[in-house]
C-alpha cells in the first residue's frame, strides 16, 4: 500500500458523509480500474443513500453494477472477484443483510489468507450501513459490528465525520484484506471539513476528536457526534472530556486510547450497539489491564438496551444511548452524582 | 365462467375496496406525520392477496412481506388493530413494536409481514412442514415478489417444498420492480412461474389484476395442496399505481405502463363483477363503500387514541432478553 502522508492538509471545503463516500469511491476508480462496484439500486438509482449517485455515468455498467436481490451470491461473486485479484466494493443495503452473506464473508473471505498459506489475498470492501433512529424498526436497525469485530481475518471501519469516511474508505481499497466499512444511516447528511485533495487515512489510528483533561469517552460512529454534544454540555460545567474515536475497530488503536485514559485516570466506552458482548465490553476489558494502576473509578459502558429495536419512535429512542447518559456517566466517574 | 352468488362477490369487492381505502388514508397519515418509516403501499396489487385468500380457510397460514397490508386485510383483520399498529399504539396487532414493515395477526393464521425480501419463503415452507407433520389440513401460503424469487432462499425452500410434497402455495406477486430496478435487469428469465418447473412443481402465470381469476387459480392449487398433491406456485403478473415507498415518486416508471395497469385496475374490475355479474346496482356498490370508509374512520379516531406501550410495559416484555 502506498502511504500518502495522512490528513493535516492546508485548505478544506464542507461537505456531506454521503459525497465524501463518492468522492473516494470516484478516485479510487479513476486511479485503480479493478476497483468495482455492485449492490442493490447501486447504479441507476445511485444507492439509497445517494453514495455512488452519477458513477454509473462516470464509469459505466461493467464497473457499476445493479444486483438482484441475491446478498450471499452477489458477495460470493465479489469475494471470487476479489480472489482474482479486483478489487470490488459491495454495498449492502442494511448491515441487517449482510446477515444472509455471513458465508461469503466469514467462511470464505476472512481465511483465505491463512488457508492459503498466506499467498491468497481478498482485497474485498462491503459497505453497509447499520442504527437505529429512522423508525424502521427491528430488521432495518441494527448495529451488529460486535458480529465482524468478533471474526478474525477481517478489518473493520466505523467513520462518523466525512474527512475520515473519505480516508478510511480510500485506504479500504487499497488494502489487500477484506473490510468491513460500516456507515450510520444518520450521519448521510451530516456536514463536516474534508481536506482538498487526496489523503488517506491509515487503519488503526484513533484521533482524538476534543482534548479535555477529567475523563475520557470512547465513542465510534453516530455515538461520537452525540458525545461531541455530550462533552459541551459538560464542559459548561466545568468538566472537561477528552472524545476519542478509534476509527477504525480492527485494527484497534488500542495504545491511543490507553494513552488517554492514563491522563484522564477515567473512560467511559459509548456503543449504540446492544451491551452484551459489545466492543465496548472488550475495550473495557483492554483498559483495565493495560491502565489498571490508573484508574480513578471503574470503566463504565453506555450502550444500547439488550432487545431487539421496537418501532415506536418513543421506545426506540429509550433503547439508544441518549446525550443525558452520557453526562451521567462521565459524573459518575468523577463522584459528582 | 362459473356461477359466483352476489354475496361472494361483494365480498371480494369489500376486501378489494378495504385495501385501496386503507392505503389512500396510510398515506395521508403518513403525510401528517402519524405514521413513521417505512411504508410500502399494496395498491394495484390489491386482486391477488384478495383472490388468494378468499380461497383459503380459517385454519390456513398466510406469510406476508414488506408490501403486506393487503393480505393482512384479506384475512379479515381489525382494521382499528391494524391502524393502530402503523401508528405504533399499544392496541395495535403487535402493541406497536413491530409497525407496517412486521404486521402480523396470528389470530387469523397470518404469520407475519417481513422486512427481509425472499426470508418468509422457507418460513412459509416451514409452516406448512409443520402442519403435514401434526397431521392437521393446513396450507401455508407465501406471498413474495418478483425481488424475492431471485433470493437463494426462494428456490431452495422451493425445492424443499417439493421433494416433501409440502402443502404450500408459494405466490410470486411479480409488479415488475424491485425498488427501482426493473426485472428484466434482475433475471434473463422475466415469466417466473418457469422457476417452478425445473423443480417439478405445478407453476402457472396468471392476471394478478383479476380477481377472479387469481381466485380459480388459488382455488385449485390449495385443493391440490390438501390431496398432498402440492406445492404450487403461482406467478401473479400486476403492477405498482406508484412508487416503491411513500416516499419514491417512481420516475422511472414508464407513464404508458402505469397508464395501462391503471386502465386494468383490480379495484375496477372487481366493482364490474359485482355489477356484471353479481347484479348490484349503483347504489348498493356505493353503501359497501360508505360501510368501508365509515369502518375506516372510526379505525383512524381509535388508533390516534390510543397511547403508546409505556416503557414499563416495554422494559416488562424484552426481560430476560
Ligand atoms: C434481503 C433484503 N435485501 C434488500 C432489501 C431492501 N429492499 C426492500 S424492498 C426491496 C425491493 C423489493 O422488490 P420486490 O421483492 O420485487 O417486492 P416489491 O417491493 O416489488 O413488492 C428491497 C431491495 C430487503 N428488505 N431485504
Ligand atoms: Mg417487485
Amino acid at each position: 500500500m502506498v502511504a500518502i502522508a495522512t490528513e493535516i492538509p492546508t485548505a478544506c471545503r464542507v461537505m456531506m458523509y454521503r459525497e465524501a463516500l463518492n468522492e473516494a469511491l470516484r478516485e479510487e476508480m479513476r486511479r485503480d480500474p479493478k476497483v468495482f462496484l455492485l449492490g442493490e439500486g447501486i447504479a441507476q438509482r445511485g444507492g439509497s443513500y445517494k453514495v455512488t449517485e452519477g458513477l454509473l455515468e462516470e464509469f459505466g455498467p461493467e464497473r457499476v453494477l445493479d444486483t438482484p436481490i441475491a446478498e450471499a451470491s452477489f458477495t460470493g461473486a465479489a469475494v471470487g472477484a476479489a480472489m482474482t485479484g479486483m478489487r470490488p466494493v459491495v454495498e449492502i443495503l442494511f448491515i441487517d443483510f449482510a446477515l444472509l452473506a455471513m458465508d461469503p464473508i466469514v467462511n470464505q473471505a476472512a481465511k483465505y489468507h491463512l488457508m492459503t498459506g498466506g499467498v491468497g489475498r481478498v482485497p474485498l470492501v462491503v459497505r453497509t450501513q447499520g442504527g437505529a433512529g429512522g423508525c424502521l424498526a427491528a430488521q432495518h436497525s441494527q448495529s451488529l459490528e460486535a458480529l465482524f469485530y468478533h471474526i478474525p481475518g477481517l478489518k473493520l471501519a466505523m467513520p462518523s465525520t466525512p474527512k475520515d469516511a473519505k480516508g478510511l474508505l480510500k485506504t479500504a481499497i487499497r488494502l489487500d484484506d477484506p473490510v468491513i466499512f460500516i456507515e450510520h444511516k444518520s450521519l448521510y447528511m451530516s456536514k463536516g471539513e474534508v481536506p482538498e485533495g487526496e489523503y488517506l487515512i491509515e487503519f488503526g489510528q484513533a484521533e482524538v476528536k476534543r482534548p479535555g483533561r477529567d475523563a475520557t469517552v470512547i465513542a465510534w460512529s453516530a455515538m461520537v457526534p452525540k458525545c461531541m454534544s455530550a462533552a459541551e454540555k459538560l464542559s459548561a460545567e466545568g468538566i472537561e472530556v477528552e472524545v476519542v474515536d478509534p476509527r477504525t475497530l480492527v485494527p484497534l488503536d488500542a495504545e491511543r486510547l490507553i494513552q488517554s485514559v492514563r491522563k484522564t485516570r477515567r473512560a467511559i466506552i459509548v456503543q449504540e450497539a446492544v451491551r452484551r458482548g459489545g466492543v465496548a465490553s472488550d475495550i473495557a476489558s483492554i483498559i483495565q489491564h493495560e491502565a489498571f494502576d490508573y484508574l480513578d473509578a471503574p470503566v463504565e459502558i453506555i450502550a444500547g438496551r439488550v432487545t431487539p429495536i421496537p418501532f415506536t419512535l418513543t421506545l426506540e429512542q429509550a433503547c439508544m444511548p441518549q446525550e443525558d447518559d452520557i453526562v451521567a456517566a462521565v459524573k459518575r466517574t468523577l463522584g459528582r452524582e | 365462467m362459473a356461477n359466483y352468488s352476489k354475496d361472494f362477490l361483494a365480498q371480494l369487492y369489500r376486501t378489494l375496496y378495504t385495501i385501496r381505502a386503507f392505503e389512500a388514508q396510510g398515506v395521508r397519515l403518513y403525510r401528517q406525520g402519524l405514521i413513521r418509516g417505512y411504508f410500502h403501499p399494496y395498491t394495484g396489487q390489491e386482486a391477488i392477496a384478495t383472490g388468494v385468500c378468499a380461497a383459503l380457510a380459517d385454519r390456513d397460514y398466510v406469510l406476508s412481506t414488506h408490501r403486506g397490508h393487503g393480505h393482512c386485510i384479506a384475512r379479515g383483520a381489525d382494521l382499528q388493530r391494524m391502524v393502530a399498529e402503523l401508528l405504533g399504539r399499544r392496541t395495535g396487532y403487535c402493541r406497536g413494536l413491530g409497525g407496517s414493515m412486521h404486521i402480523a395477526d396470528l389470530s387469523k393464521g397470518n404469520l407475519g409481514a417481513n422486512g427481509i425480501v425472499g426470508a418468509n419463503v422457507p418460513l412459509g415452507v416451514g409452516a406448512a412442514l409443520g402442519a403435514k407433520l401434526r397431521g392437521e389440513d393446513r396450507v401455508s401460503v407465501v406471498f413474495t415478489s418478483d425481488g424475492g424469487a431471485n433470493n437463494g432462499v426462494f428456490f431452495e425452500a422451493l425445492n424443499l417444498a417439493a421433494v416433501w410434497s409440502l402443502p404450500a402455495l408459494i405466490v410470486i406477486e411479480n409488479n415488475q420492480y424491485a425498488v427501482s430496478t426493473p426485472i428484466h435487469e434482475a433475471t434473463r428469465e422475466t415469466d417466473l412461474y418457469k422457476r417452478g418447473i425445473g423443480l417439478g412443481v405445478e407453476s402457472r402465470q396468471i392476471n394478478g389484476n383479476d380477481v377472479l381469476e387469481v381466485y380459480e387459480h388459488a382455488r385449485e392449487a390449495v385443493a391440490r395442496c390438501r390431496e398432498g398433491r402440492g406445492p404450487v406456485l403461482l406467478e401473479a403478473v400486476t403492477y405498482r399505481h406508484g412508487g416503491h415507498h411513500v416516499n419514491d415518486p417512481g420516475l422511472y416508471m414508464p407513464k404508458d405502463r402505469i397508464e395501462y395497469y391503471r386502465a386494468n385496475d383490480p379495484v375496477t374490475i372487481g366493482r364490474d363483477y359485482l355489477a356484471d355479474l353479481g347484479g348490484a346496482t349503483d347504489e348498493e356498490i356505493r353503501s359497501i363503500e360508505a360501510a368501508v370508509e365509515r369502518e375506516l374512520e372510526n379505525a383512524v379516531a381509535f388508533a390516534k387514541n390510543s397511547p403508546v406501550l409505556s416503557t414499563g410495559e416495554f422494559l416488562a416484555l424484552i426481560e430476560g432478553y
